[in-house]
């Protein structure tokens, strides 16, 4: 299992949410952390995919686990 | 990744509950992209704005609005259940039915309120301009509208589209 520096779980939110929050985690976190994110959106692998790709964080991984959705994603830095 | 700040300006000119959802969310997003983002609210957009934001749902002129039920069995809620257009716009009390239906449907598929997003917007530096004209024509203050609303017309919305990488009419 990949370390992670915070994780947020956004199960049972729908889009936008997901992205939001994310973002708004992601404020708070230090260049170079990982977040650990979850969701339940099947939306979703898309949308951090592409908010990934626009912002210059990066989306390391995207694994699927019984219905969720799990993302690790590193913080630009 | 972006090498200089995109732009996106709306305008968001409707005030029932379907068309209040899409310039939050795209604002809301777009913010989280890291664009910088100006919402323009016009006539019937303007009372989004409002302190208690009371944006309903209307089937009048709605024929394509599904009606679905939040709650029961899922065959029961995957009905679409087949009210004339005629008799579901001319039923009194109908639309705060039809309203209270969607956002409890909307709840329960986890979707944000339109107030939530509309927080969201502020939070992220999303700028909201009030319509001054229609301010005047509807007889709405500055005062009537959420803490950080700004006041403008046609020109202050244009000077900042012209440079806007995506612009929407809402």
């Amino acid at each position: 299992m990949t370390d992670f520096d915070k994780e947020l779980d956004c199960s049972g939110l729908n889009c936008p949410m997901p992205i939001l929050k994310t973002k708004k985690m992601i404020d708070t976190m230090n260049p170079g952390e990982i977040l650990r994110m979850i969701s339940t959106d099947p939306g979703s692998c898309s949308d951090v995919n592409a908010w990934a790709n626009r912002t210059g964080n990066e989306l390391l991984s995207t694994s699927e686990d019984g219905g969720n959705f799990i993302f690790l994603l590193k913080k630009k830095g | 990744m972006a090498e200089e700040t995109k732009k996106m300006a709306i305008i968001a000119s409707k005030g029932t509950l379907d068309w209040a959802y899409p310039p939050f969310i795209l604002a809301s997003t777009a913010a989280a992209m890291d664009m910088e983002v100006k919402i323009f609210f016009t006539f019937y957009g303007l009372p989004l704005l409002k302190k208690k934001m009371k944006a309903s749902v209307s089937p009048l002129g709605n024929p394509t609005m599904p009606m679905k039920m939040p709650f029961g069995p899922k065959f029961f809620q995957a009905i679409d259940w087949p009210i004339p257009n005629l008799v579901s716009s001319n039923v009194p009390g109908f639309e705060t039915v039809a309203t209270g239906l969607m956002k409890k449907t909307f709840k329960k598929k986890g979707v944000a309120t339109v107030e939530e997003l509309r927080d969201m917007c502020l939070e992220f530096d999303v700028e909201l301009i009030g319509c001054q004209m229609t301010m005047d024509v509807f007889g709405f203050k500055k005062e009537d509208f959420i803490d950080g609303v700004n006041v403008g017309g046609a020109a202050t919305f244009l000077e900042f589209a012209a440079d806007a990488d995506i612009q929407l009419f809402i």
